[in-house]
């Protein structure tokens, strides 16, 4: 099919992040899996220069710090599907087979991910029950901030116009929590999210709950976590926890009607999901 | 611009470093065409190649990110290891249908066996689920997989006479297997000019132009812009001559999103990267009407001016006194269905090319029908019969979607006008927005029975959406009626149809015309009448079975050929054993129920009482191989090897024998469009006749008897009759203008007759019947329906190629599930394949394909057609399983999760 990107569109690699941030604070698209640019450039070419990152080999992988996971945005689903990470991590991990299909996977970075911002996006809600932050890059810089308040709103982000997503920074405080990622689609593969939802959860001696975290996505602008679900889950025998879960505690999210479910029915198969994670990390080891 | 350096196919390419997509890079820069594009988006895995041994889509892979990399496409796999293995086992299992997504499914396949020499299921499905396959149905994708590291089996051709009935090998299939198919994108010629069709973005607008002349003249590399001023002859197209209806380029106002108002021509890169939006039009948006009952409102605007009340037709067809038979009945039962858009989904878009040879215009298209593209491109060009040459293109899936024109006008008047040749490719978004989509219908039902379970009567009303333009709208409210009741005896019947028009895409041919949607509705209420009655639901279905001898809705008599009873019977055991799995899963409690689920089916092959031939032609060259002149489009479906089996046994020669010249509409007779399931009812006779004809000719020759058995050799035949054995010199005959040395040619058109104004008459003069069985399991808490089995048993008369049939039937079953369970298309908002979502691998499961041979009076060797029965019972068997696990019936498609749980809520309600 010819179509598109015939008229030359100038194509930059930059040397560094930083060379890559003034490209981009000089107006340049950001190419990295491709999984989001090439979908959204169907029948028309580029508008803007193109800055493919995907050679800037300090954004690729997993790094054991101290006191942190640091994972370079251009970690690929497929890598993080195949990393030798601890049991919290479970649940990002089944996300990431989750996501479209092996070529998909093969492609699409978790910075990217993050960058589009999809209500949808499988990652998300995993990264918000993780507790993860974000590396932002700048000319002047680099800022840590939480997923949660880098993400604004649908398809939005606080990622300034000179700024690069260069990493996801995971605490290594709860390495041994449970988690569990269950998402609903209207057909087995390749499809976007209904509701998905996230759970990380450390479980003491005696089976109580120390500490759930729990996130559910596709049911609001962006994914949300259940502060009150999770302050009362606190002291609950994982065992009982999800039938702790009522309605209410979802009531922060705000679903909408499409073409994939009604409103309504994203708040309902939400609750049953959230139950359903939650049973799920009482049964993991 | 800086170089990245890689390894293509084992040689070292250098290329520019650019965001041009690998996809492009391969296809228009190397000529690498077995590298398909279905989407650009990612969404289909038509142009899945390995990188580093890894499956990546090549749309979305930037060629300046393979610097060192070593990438692989099937033309580089080709030559040896995993992929032979898996090629041959492709052939074998018949895994090839129309071939534009065995590319992508090929590559994958071989990226799996590289990680893993011997998968099971379960990970070929993870390894493959993101390719998409429109006709398969996947089952024989994953089958060759499975037995591809084992694979060694290769049959040889069956022995003269026993080609009917043999499982042949698709004798297309090593091209499409190889990836040497030529698709409408994959054959345009060097320097083509690019086309593209600019398209109203509203439902409804007026528009004017600006100074298109100055565009042009400012827009460095673009020729022209054409609209409807620049159509030399009738602005107006459509498959049903008397209600052409649908401008080329519009002319004053749009009546849907998606329809043309104007074309650019120019040189393929200058074109390619344009804005369309920068071509100077002003668009006035009106207010459309967007729904049925809109259009059919009092005052309602029309969208043509001479269709009162927006209707573009009605039709029915009435029998007996339908209110002394509900009189008499001593229950009547009544529900409303309704059923969306849908969409075709091949993974072809349309795309074509086309040149200018003198005065006439050539045009390789991707098309189920090249005769009436011919007919239909002359009257716009204004060109006299035979200005126009068709050479359809090998066809990536149609459905009945390419029966209609869609790209073709756009490259015949742009080769016309500018004397060059002209190429173009529809996106997806373009293809899905711009092209024909299965009628919405809205139905209500009403069925009237004894307490003994006798069907007395049915009332059958349904309105179809069909969209801004007539199409097939016709074809569609004329079938309907006579199918709605489905295969059974009824003391009185009235059905009608009624089409209508509104401001969506046209509504046309999707694989049933009209009634997979009618039989949803007819066999769904059909199950609430059995349990209303206490009676099992396939006893009630088989005591009013329809039987030769006893007459159908329109009053016609069969005499042979009926074998409804037959699939159902076939069925009994199946559903017995899975209601007894089901009865044991649901007795453990929980959140998942069970249920089994039936549905039957008629299907009347061929047009509806209106003349359908074919003509072949077979003849004998001198070298002694015979020529099948095979003009029935083979999209897949199979006709190229239907035709050869029958050919060889009606010649009375091998398979091995024959050679087949394709469609073109100069050198090959008209077979008539591969469209309402005629081909190998149709053609096939007309292959009967002429390859008998052509035998009784060579016998002749050799002044034998009918009882000679012939043999070919290069240059010879050798005719064997009562010991004796007559040989022939080719070489000494004389040939023809195509070179043969001898010829025969036939025409077959099925005996019907035209229905009077009650619907009585013979419609079709065959009927194929079947019925499936459904196993499904229900997530009660969040309304998710997984099918687990499907069991199809079709009366297919006598089964000239059982592999291909079952083919049939699963890609069959799969476009079900996807009606059932997931497929609606929503004008403006579902225009690509990740929001409008069809089957992948992992959601069809195991079908078991019975096949029933009732040997049809009329069929050629007792074969009937096919392609469409597939179809038809699978929606309504899943929503009978789901029904029969939730207690509760779902009366409107797709069944999501939502419309699952409120069935179960409001059976609960019942129940209250």
């Amino acid at each position: 099919m010819l179509q598109g990107s015939a008229r030359p569109t100038e194509y930059l690699v930059p040397a560094d992040v930083a060379e890559a941030t003034a490209m981009k604070a000089a107006g340049a698209l950001v190419l990295a899996g491709g999984t989001d640019v090439y979908p959204a450039h169907v029948g028309r070419g580029f508008a803007e220069p193109v800055v493919d990152i995907t050679g800037l080999e300090e954004l690729r992988g997993v790094d054991v710090l101290d006191g942190a996971y640091r994972i370079g945005a251009l970690t690929r689903w497929a890598d993080v599907a195949a990393a030798a990470l601890p049991a919290c991590f479970d649940g990002f991990r089944a996300a990431a087979r989750e996501i479209g299909a092996v070529q998909v996977q093969n492609a699409g970075t978790i910075g990217g991910n993050l960058c589009t911002a999809s209500p949808a996006a499988d990652g998300i809600p995993n990264l918000l029950a993780l507790d993860a932050s974000v590396e932002l890059a700048s000319p002047t810089g680099r800022r840590v901030l939480p997923v949660a308040s880098f993400l604004t709103g649908y398809r939005s982000t606080t990622l300034a116009g000179d700024e690069l997503l260069t990493a996801v920074i995971v605490p290594r405080d709860r390495e041994d929590a449970r988690s569990a990622f269950l998402k609903l689609g209207l057909r087995r593969y390749l499809v976007i999210s209904v509701v998905m939802v996230a759970a990380v959860v450390t479980v003491d001696d005696a089976g109580l709950i120390d500490e759930a975290r729990v996130a559910v996505g596709a049911c609001a602008p962006v994914a949300q976590r259940l502060p009150q679900l999770e302050d009362e889950l606190r002291g609950t025998p994982i065992d009982a926890a999800a039938e702790r879960v009522r309605p209410a505690h979802l009531g922060g999210l705000s679903p909408i009607d499409d073409v994939r479910a009604s409103a309504d029915y994203r708040r309902h198969a939400a609750v049953t999901l959230v139950r359903r994670v939650l049973d799920a990390c009482a049964v993991s080891p | 611009m800086t170089v990245v350096r890689f390894e293509l196919n084992g040689a070292r390419v250098d290329a520019d470093a650019s965001a041009r997509r690998l996809s492009a890079f391969l296809r228009e820069d190397l000529g690498l065409t077995a590298t398909k594009v279905g989407c650009d988006a990612g969404d289909c895995g038509a142009c899945t190649v390995l990188v580093d041994d890894e499956p990546v889509a090549a749309c979305m892979t930037a060629v300046g990110q393979l610097d060192g990399k070593r990438v692989e496409t099937l033309e580089g796999l080709d030559a040896g290891g995993e992929i032979d293995a898996l090629q041959r086992s492709f052939l074998h299992h018949g895994a090839a249908q129309c071939g534009i997504c065995t590319p992508g499914m090929l590559v994958a396949a071989c990226g799996l066996l590289r990680s893993d020499p011997a998968p099971a299921e379960p990970r070929v499905q993870d390894a493959l689920a993101g390719v998409l396959c429109r006709c398969t149905g996947y089952r024989k994708i994953i089958e060759a997989v499975v037995a591809a590291p084992t694979f060694e089996e290769v049959l040889p051709n069956p022995p003269s006479g026993k080609a009917v009935g043999h499982r042949l090998p698709r004798v297309d299939g090593a091209a499409k297997l190889g990836g040497r198919e030529i698709f409408g994108d994959d054959g345009a010629p060097e320097g083509a000019l690019l086309v593209r069709v600019v398209r109203s973005p509203h439902h409804r607008a007026r528009f004017a132009f600006g100074d298109l002349e100055g565009f042009v003249a400012r827009t460095p590399g673009v020729e022209a812009v054409f609209t409807a001023a620049d159509v030399p002859g009738r602005n107006r197209f459509g498959v049903i001559p008397a209600m052409a209806d649908q401008p080329v380029f519009a002319e004053a106002e749009t009546r849907f999103r998606g329809e043309a108002v104007a074309m650019v021509v120019g040189e393929a890169d200058a074109v390619a990267a344009l804005d369309l939006t920068e071509v100077p039009i002003t668009w006035e948006e009106l207010r459309p009407i967007m729904s049925v009952d809109a259009a059919r409102a009092e005052g309602a605007p029309r969208l043509h001016p001479d269709r009162e009340g927006n209707v573009l037709i009605r039709g029915q067809v009435r029998r007996g006194d339908l209110d002394a038979a509900f009189a008499a009945s001593d229950m009547v039962i009544e529900a409303e269905y309704s059923t969306p858009f849908l969409e075709h989904a091949y993974i072809e878009p349309e795309a074509g090319f086309a040149r200018r040879v003198g005065d006439r215009v050539e045009v390789q298209v991707t098309t189920q029908s090249p005769h009436m593209d011919r007919e239909e491109l002359e009257a716009i060009i204004g060109l006299p019969p035979g200005g126009v040459r068709i050479l359809p293109t090998s066809v990536g899936g149609g459905f009945g979607s390419k029966l209609d024109l869609s790209v073709q006008p756009y490259i015949a008047l742009a080769t016309w006008h500018l004397a060059r040749p002209a190429r173009i490719t529809y996106t997806r978004p373009e293809s899905m927005m711009s092209t024909t989509k299965r009628h919405p219908a809205a139905m209500r039902v009403k069925i009237g029975a004894t307490r003994d379970g006798r069907l007395t009567a049915m009332d059958f009303f349904g309105r179809f959406d069909t969209g801004a333009y007539a199409s097939w709208g016709p074809t569609v409210a004329n079938r309907v009626p006579v199918h709605a009741g489905g295969p059974y005896v009824y003391e009185a019947y009235l059905a009608r149809s009624e089409a209508v028009h509104t401001n969506a895409p046209p509504a046309g041919a999707f694989r049933g015309f009209g009634v997979p949607q009618s039989t949803i509705a007819s066999e769904g209420l059909l199950d609430e009448l059995a349990d209303a009655l206490g009676i099992d639901a396939l006893e009630l279905r088989v005591r009013n079975a329809l039987t030769a001898g006893a007459p159908t809705v329109t009053g016609q008599v069969f005499h042979g050929g009926v074998g409804y009873v037959d699939c159902l019977e076939a069925l009994r055991s199946h559903r017995k054993q899975a209601r007894a799995d089901a009865a044991v899963a649901n007795a453990e409690g929980g959140r998942f129920r069970r249920g089994v689920g039936l549905a039957g089916m008629w299907y009347g092959c061929g047009n509806t009482s209106l003349p359908n031939p074919s003509t072949i032609k077979v003849g004998l060259r001198p070298d002694g191989r015979i020529v099948l002149f095979q003009g029935a489009v083979d999209m897949g479906q199979g006709p190229n090897t239907v035709m050869t089996q029958i050919c060889a046994d009606a010649v009375g020669v091998s398979v091995g024998d024959i050679v087949l010249v394709g469609a073109d509409t100069d050198s090959t007779p008209d077979a008539g469009k591969s469209s309402a399931s005629r081909q190998t009812f149709v053609s096939g006779n007309a292959t009967l006749l002429a390859s008998t004809g052509l035998r009784a000719d060579l016998l002749a020759l050799a002044d034998a008897s009918e009882d000679a058995t012939l043999e070919l050799a290069p240059g010879r035949l050798a005719v064997h009759d009562r010991g004796q054995v007559a040989e022939i010199d080719l070489a000494t005959l004389a040939v023809d203008a195509d070179g043969l040395v001898s010829v025969h040619r036939a025409t077959f058109d099925p005996p019907t007759s035209p229905l009077d104004e009650d619907g009585q008459g013979e419609p079709y003069a065959q009927f194929g019947y079947g019925a499936h069985l459904a196993e499904v399991e229900v997530d009660t808490e969040l309304g998710t329906v997984r099918v687990l089995r499907v069991v199809a048993a079709h009366d297919v008369g006598r089964a000239v190629n059982p592999t291909l049939i079952e083919g049939q039937v699963e890609g069959g079953v799969a476009q079900g599930i996807g009606m059932a369970l997931m497929e609606a298309y929503v004008p403006g908002r579902t225009e690509n394949l990740h929001d409008y979502l069809i089957p992948t691998i992992g959601d069809v499961p195991e079908v078991l394909t019975i096949l029933i041979e009732s040997n049809d009076p009329l069929g050629p060797y007792g074969a009937k057609g096919i392609g469409e029965h597939a179809v038809v019972p699978t929606a309504p068997a899943i929503l009978s399983a789901v029904r029969d696990a939730i207690g509760a019936p779902v009366r409107h498609v797709p069944a999501t999760p939502d419309l699952v749980l409120a069935a179960i809520a409001a059976g609960k309600e019942a129940l209250a």
